[in-house]
C-alpha cells in the first residue's frame, strides 16, 4: 500500500498545479470552445481537439492539459441541447437521453429536462473524479481481469436492454434489434475481410455505416419530418412550463439513481474496448427497472433523462483509466489526447504504463481538471438552458430547414463522402417506418451499436476458448466462466426477466392506434426480404472464413424467424389488433396538414441539389425555397434567415477547418471555399 | 510556451481559416496560408501521431511560416484517401499527403480498391520504424536465440489482419516453424498488447514506439521476454541490428540459428521485400503530381531544416524512435524500395495468404 503514501502528496501537488489563475483561465477557454463544438451535433470532441493540436507543441503541460480537458469534458454535456430540444442525438453518449428528453421538450418542459440533465452530468462528473482518485491506484489488475469473455458478457448485458425497450409486441422489438445488428455487419468483416452486403465497386459500403448517421437517421429524421408535417412548435401549444429550478429539484429527488448510474458510467468506462456506446443504454435500462411506475417512460419521464446523463459524464472519467494506464484510447478523442500529451512541454510525459509511477501529480491534475471542467460547463449550460429552451416555442417550419442543414453537415463529417447524405436519407426512411409501425427504434439502435462488439468478442473469445480447451478442459472452463462472467450472467438474466415483464408498460413511441393489415404487412415483408437477402449473401462467404459469416447467419436467421412468426400472427389476427399499429391511422401524424412524401421531398431536394451544385449553393437555394414556399415567409425574412444560416455554417466549418460536400459543379470548375 | 504564444497561435488559427481561400502565389511563399496535410487514416492511429509531430516543426521551417493542419480521410483501409490524392493535381503547394505501410501493402498486393500509383507522386520526406517481437515469460524461458524449442508450442497472437503490417511477423514466425494462431479483428497494436497482458495472447509484436512506450515495462516486470527485432537496413540494403534495440537479435540471426529456417530462397526474399516496404520506409510524405521543382525544393529544404534542429533527435526519439529521416533524394530512394517488390515475392505472399488464411484479394 506504499502507493497510497505517495498518492496524497501527489494529490496535493495536483491541486497546487490546477489552482493557478492562468490554468483556470485556460480551462475556461477550453470549456467555452468545447460547448460551442458540442452544441453542433456529430462533431464532438475529435473535431475540437484536432483544432487545438497544432498549438500543443512545446506548450506548458498543465496549460495544454487545461485547454484540452476543458474541451473534451464538456462535449457530452452540451450535446444534450440537441438531444433534448431537437431529438437529435449529438453523439453516441446522448442517444438514450433522446428517449425521454425530447418528449419532455414536446410537453413544454425543455428547460426542466435540460437542467435535470445538466445537474446529473455535473454530479456524474464529480462522482467519476472522486471514484477515480482512489481507483486509479488499484485499477491495473482490475482492468486486466476484463478479458474477452467478460467484455462479451457486458456487450450482451447491453443487448439485453432490448428486452426493456422492445415495446408492446416483443417479437417486433427483437426483430428490430436483429435488423440493427444485421445492418451493423454491412461492410468488410473485421476478422477475415469478407464483404457482407457490400462490393468493392461501392467503396463506401465496405467501411460499413457510421453510428452518427444511423443515430441521426433513426431518431432525428423521423421526428423532424413528423413535426414539420404537423406545422407546429416543438412544445405543444408553444407554451413553456417548468423552469430550470424544477429540473435541479428533480435531480435531487432522484439522487440515488444518479449515484448508481454514475458508478455504472465509471465502471463501464474503465473497460477498454467497449467505449461509451453501451453505457447510456445500461443506465437507461437501470432507471426503468428501478422505477415503480413505468408508464411515463418514452413519454417524458425525468428519470429517463437523469439516468443516462449521470452515466455519460462519469464515463469520460472512467475512460481515462485505459487511456492513462495502458496508453490505449477509450475513444477517438482520447486517442488524439494521447498524441497531444506527447507534444506538451519537453515531451517527457508519456501516457502509458509509467504514468502512475513517473507522473502521478499530472495524472491527478487530469482527473480533477476534468471534474472542474464539468462544474464550469454545467453552470454555463444551466444558465443558458432557460433561454435556449425558447427555441421549442418557435413554429417548427422555421426551425426545420436549419435542422436539415445541421444533420446533413453532421452526417457528412462522419466520412466526408456524398454517400453519407444518401445513407442518412435511407436510414431516415427506415426510421420513419419503424416509428410509424411501432417497431422499437431504441432496440434497432442498440442492435446496430453493439453489432461490431458482439461479433468481434464472440469470435475472439471463441477462438481463445477453443485454444484453452485444447490444452485442458479445466483451463477452458476457467477461462469462459470466470467469477466476473458469472456475476454478469446473473445480472443479464435478471434484467431480461424483469425487462420482459415490464416492457409492455414502456411505449417508446407513445400510444399508437392500429389500423388495417396492408401497410404493416408490407413493411414486415420488406424487412423479411432484406433479412433473407442478407442471409443468402452471408452464406455465400466461403467456409474457411467462418468468423465472417457465423454471426450474420445466426442473427439473420433468428430475426427472420421472428419476422415469420409475426407474419403468421398478422395473417391470423383481425384488423385493429395491436400488432397492426400504424401512426397514419389516427393521431398527430394522421391529422397532420402535410403529407409524408411531400415533406420528405424537401430533404431529398436538398441532397439532390448538393449532388449537382455542392452543399453551400444547394443550401442557399433550399433555404430560400423552403422559407418562401413552405413557411410562407416574406422576402426580407427569407433573405435574412438564409444569410444567417449560411454564415453560421461557414463560421463553424471555417473555424474547425471542415469541408462541405462538393457536387458535380465543383468537379467541373474550381471555386473558392466555401463553395468548393 | 506562454499565454502570449498561445494567443498568437489562436489568432493564427483564425487568420488561417479566413485566408484559406486566398489565391495561389507565384513564388514559393506560404505566408498566411494553410497547408493541409492529409493522411488516409483516422485521428487515432500511428500516422496521425506522426503527422501531428511533424506539422508544427514543418510550419516553422517553410517560407512564410504557414499553419500546417493535419486532415484525416480514413476509409477502405486507407485506400480511399490515397485514391483521392491520386486525383489531385498541383494547385498552390498547400496540399501534402502522408502514406504508410498500410497504404503500401494493398498497393503491393494488388488490392482491387487501389487506384493510385506511387510513381506519380513527389516524395519529400520519409521515416522508418522497427518492430520487436516478444514472448510471454513461460515460453520465453525456452527461447535460446533460436526457435528450436518453440516449435511444439501453440501461440496465440492478436492481429489486425494478415494483409496488414502483421504480414511481416506472421510470415517470420511461420518461417521459424512456430505455430502461431492469429486472433483477427483487433483495432490496433495497443489492443494486441493488452490481449498479451491479459494472458489471452502469448506472443506479440509492437512497432518501436509502441514497444518503448508500453512493452519495455512488461519486460522489466518479467512478464515478457524480447525475442527478436525485424532489424534495420544498412546503406547496402543488408539487414543489421536495429540501432534502437542493439541488444536484441534480429529475425535474420534467429532464423540462421533455427533448424529449417533459411535466409535465402523464395520465402526469405518475400519476407525481406515486405519488411522493407513496411518498416524502414514506413511513412512517406508526398506532394501531388504536377508539382513544380521549386515547390518540391522548398519542402525538401524545410524538412532538412527540421532534421537539422538541435533538439530533433531527442524529440524524434520519443515520438518516432531513433531511425533515419530521409529527405529529398533519400526519400525518393525510400519510396522506390517501399513500393517495388519482385514479382516472385509478390506471388509467394499472395499464395501464402490464400493457403494459410483464405485471403483472396479480388
Amino acid at each position: 500500500m506504499e502507493i497510497f503514501a505517495t498518492a496524497v502528496p501527489a494529490l496535493g501537488d495536483a491541486w497546487a498545479l490546477i489552482l493557478q489563475p492562468v490554468v483556470l483561465g485556460y480551462l475556461v477557454l477550453g470549456v467555452v470552445m468545447g460547448l460551442a463544438v458540442g452544441v453542433f451535433p456529430g462533431l464532438g470532441g475529435i473535431a475540437g481537439l484536432s483544432l487545438l493540436l497544432p498549438f500543443m507543441f512545446g506548450m506548458d503541460p498543465v496549460l495544454g492539459l487545461a485547454l484540452m480537458i476543458g474541451m473534451v469534458a464538456v462535449v457530452p454535456t452540451s450535446d444534450t441541447f440537441a438531444s433534448v430540444l431537437m431529438g437529435i442525438p449529438g453523439s453516441s453518449a446522448s442517444q438514450a437521453t433522446v428517449l425521454d428528453g425530447f418528449p419532455m421538450a414536446k410537453k413544454g418542459q425543455a428547460a426542466r429536462a435540460l437542467s435535470a440533465a445538466f445537474a446529473s452530468s455535473l454530479f456524474g462528473g464529480l462522482v467519476g473524479a472522486g471514484f477515480l482518485t482512489v481507483f486509479i491506484l488499484v485499477a491495473r489488475p482490475i482492468v486486466l481481469a476484463f478479458g474477452l469473455p467478460e467484455m462479451l458478457m457486458i456487450t450482451i448485458l447491453g443487448l439485453s436492454m432490448v428486452a426493456v425497450l422492445a415495446g408492446r409486441i416483443a417479437l417486433k422489438g427483437l426483430a428490430a434489434a436483429g435488423l440493427g445488428l444485421m445492418i451493423g455487419t454491412i461492410g468488410e468483416a473485421d476478422a477475415g475481410g469478407s464483404l457482407r452486403m457490400a462490393t468493392y465497386d461501392i467503396p463506401y459500403l465496405t467501411d460499413g455505416l457510421q453510428l452518427v448517421i444511423v443515430g441521426l437517421g433513426i431518431f432525428a429524421v423521423p421526428e423532424i419530418v413528423s413535426l414539420l408535417r404537423q406545422d407546429r412548435s416543438i412544445a405543444e401549444g408553444a407554451k413553456l412550463g417548468g423552469g430550470w429550478m424544477d429540473g435541479v429539484r428533480d435531480w435531487f429527488a432522484n439522487l440515488w439513481l444518479s449515484v448508481r448510474c454514475s458508478l455504472i458510467g465509471v465502471v463501464v468506462g474503465v473497460i477498454p474496448g467497449l467505449g461509451g456506446s453501451v453505457v447510456d443504454w445500461i443506465a437507461y435500462g437501470h432507471a426503468v427497472q428501478t422505477t415503480k411506475d413505468k408508464s411515463g417512460f418514452g413519454k417524458g419521464e425525468v428519470r429517463g433523462v437523469i439516468g443516462p446523463e449521470s452515466s455519460n459524464n462519469a464515463k469520460e472519467g472512467g475512460g481515462l483509466v485505459p487511456t492513462l494506464l495502458f496508453g490505449i484510447p477509450g475513444s477517438g478523442s482520447m486517442a488524439i489526447f494521447i498524441g497531444a500529451v506527447a507534444l506538451l512541454g519537453s515531451g517527457d510525459i508519456e501516457v502509458g504504463p509509467n504514468m502512475l509511477k513517473d507522473n502521478l501529480d499530472i495524472t491527478y491534475s487530469i482527473v480533477w481538471l476534468l471534474a472542474l471542467a464539468n462544474v464550469l460547463g454545467t453552470v454555463l449550460c444551466i444558465a443558458a438552458s432557460g433561454g435556449i429552451a425558447r427555441l421549442t416555442t418557435i413554429r417548427f417550419t422555421y426551425l426545420a430547414p436549419f435542422l436539415f442543414m445541421l444533420i446533413s453537415f453532421a452526417a457528412f463529417q462522419s466520412g466526408q463522402n456524398f454517400e453519407d447524405l444518401l445513407a442518412l436519407f435511407v436510414i431516415g426512411l427506415i426510421g420513419i417506418f419503424l416509428r410509424r409501425f411501432d417497431w422499437s427504434r431504441p432496440a434497432f439502435l442498440i442492435g446496430f451499436v453493439l453489432s461490431n462488439p458482439v461479433e468481434k468478442f464472440t469470435n475472439q473469445a471463441f477462438q481463445i476458448a477453443s485454444f484453452r480447451f485444447r490444452k485442458s478442459f479445466e483451463e477452458g472452463i476457467e477461462y469462459i466462466f470466470s467469477p466476473i462472467v458469472i456475476v454478469l450472467l446473473v445480472i443479464t438474466v435478471v434484467s431480461v426477466v424483469l425487462g420482459i415483464r415490464q416492457s409492455k408498460a414502456i411505449m417508446a413511441e407513445g400510444e399508437v392506434r392500429s389500423g388495417s393489415k396492408r401497410a404493416p404487412m408490407v413493411f414486415l415483408l420488406v424487412i423479411a426480404g432484406y433479412l433473407l437477402f442478407a442471409l443468402i449473401n452471408a452464406n455465400a462467404i466461403p467456409d474457411f472464413n467462418m468468423t465472417d459469416k457465423i454471426i450474420p447467419l445466426v442473427v439473420g436467421g433468428f430475426s427472420l424467424l421472428c419476422c415469420l412468426i409475426l407474419l403468421a400472427q398478422m395473417i391470423r389476427r383481425p384488423e385493429g389488433d395491436p400488432i397492426f399499429a400504424d401512426k397514419e391511422v389516427a393521431g398527430e401524424d394522421a391529422d397532420a396538414p402535410h403529407g409524408l412524401w411531400l415533406t420528405l421531398a424537401w430533404f431529398a431536394g436538398l441532397i439532390a441539389a448538393t449532388w449537382v451544385v455542392g452543399f453551400i449553393l444547394a443550401l442557399a437555394g433550399f433555404l430560400v425555397a423552403f422559407l418562401r414556399v413552405r413557411a410562407g415567409a416574406g422576402w426580407g425574412r427569407t433573405v435574412l434567415l438564409t444569410a444567417a444560416g449560411i454564415a453560421f455554417m461557414c463560421l463553424m466549418a471555417g473555424a474547425l477547418n471542415r469541408d462541405f460536400p462538393p457536387g458535380l459543379l465543383q468537379e467541373a470548375v474550381d471555386l473558392p471555399w466555401p463553395l468548393k | 510556451m506562454t499565454e502570449f504564444n498561445a494567443a498568437r497561435a489562436v489568432a493564427l488559427g483564425v487568420a488561417a481559416s479566413l485566408t484559406a481561400a486566398a489565391p495561389a502565389a507565384a513564388e514559393v511563399e506560404f505566408g498566411g496560408k494553410t497547408i493541409e496535410w492529409v493522411i488516409p487514416f483516422s485521428e487515432t492511429g500511428g500516422s496521425a501521431k506522426w503527422a501531428n509531430f511533424f506539422a508544427p516543426l514543418l510550419s516553422e521551417e517553410l517560407p512564410g511560416q504557414p499553419t500546417v493542419v493535419v486532415k484525416f480521410m480514413p476509409g477502405a483501409g486507407s485506400t480511399k484517401g490515397a485514391n483521392w490524392f491520386q486525383e489531385q493535381e498541383y494547385d498552390d503547394g498547400t496540399l501534402l499527403f502522408g502514406s504508410s505501410g498500410s497504404t503500401q501493402f494493398p498497393y503491393l498486393l494488388n488490392d482491387p480498391r487501389v487506384r493510385y500509383e506511387y510513381s506519380d507522386w513527389n516524395p519529400v520526406m520519409a521515416t522508418g520504424t522497427g518492430g520487436v517481437a516478444y514472448l510471454n515469460a513461460e515460453d520465453g524461458a525456452r527461447f535460446d536465440g533460436s526457435a528450436n524449442a518453440l516449435k511444439d508450442i501453440d501461440f496465440i497472437y492478436g492481429s489486425q489482419g494478415a494483409t496488414r503490417l502483421d504480414l511481416v511477423p506472421l510470415l517470420a514466425w511461420e518461417m521459424l516453424g512456430m505455430n502461431v494462431e492469429p486472433v483477427f479483428g483487433i483495432k490496433g497494436r495497443g489492443d494486441g498488447r493488452l490481449m498479451f497482458e491479459r494472458g489471452e495472447a502469448t506472443i506479440d509484436y509492437q512497432t518501436s514506439s509502441g514497444y518503448l512506450g508500453g512493452s519495455t515495462a512488461l519486460v522489466e516486470a518479467g512478464t515478457a521476454v524480447p525475442m527478436m527485432t525485424w532489424g534495420a537496413l544498412d546503406e547496402d540494403g543488408n539487414i543489421v541490428r536495429d540501432p534502437t534495440f542493439p541488444d536484441i537479435p534480429t529475425f535474420k540471426e534467429v532464423c540462421e540459428a533455427t533448424d529449417g529456417c533459411e535466409t535465402s530462397g523464395d520465402a526469405w526474399d518475400a519476407w525481406k521485400a515486405f519488411f522493407v516496404a513496411g518498416f524502414p520506409s514506413q511513412k512517406i510524405a508526398f506532394l501531388p503530381q504536377g508539382t513544380p521543382q521549386e515547390v518540391i525544393d522548398a519542402y525538401v529544404a524545410a524538412f532538412e531544416a527540421v532534421r537539422a534542429r538541435e533538439d530533433f533527435d531527442e524529440l524524434a526519439a520519443k515520438q518516432v524512435g531513433e531511425y533515419p529521416m530521409f529527405v529529398g533524394q533519400g526519400a525518393q530512394k525510400a519510396v522506390k524500395s517501399a513500393t517495388t517488390v519482385p514479382d516472385s515475392a509478390k506471388a509467394f505472399v499472395l499464395k501464402w495468404l490464400e493457403d494459410s488464411y483464405g485471403v483472396v484479394l479480388k
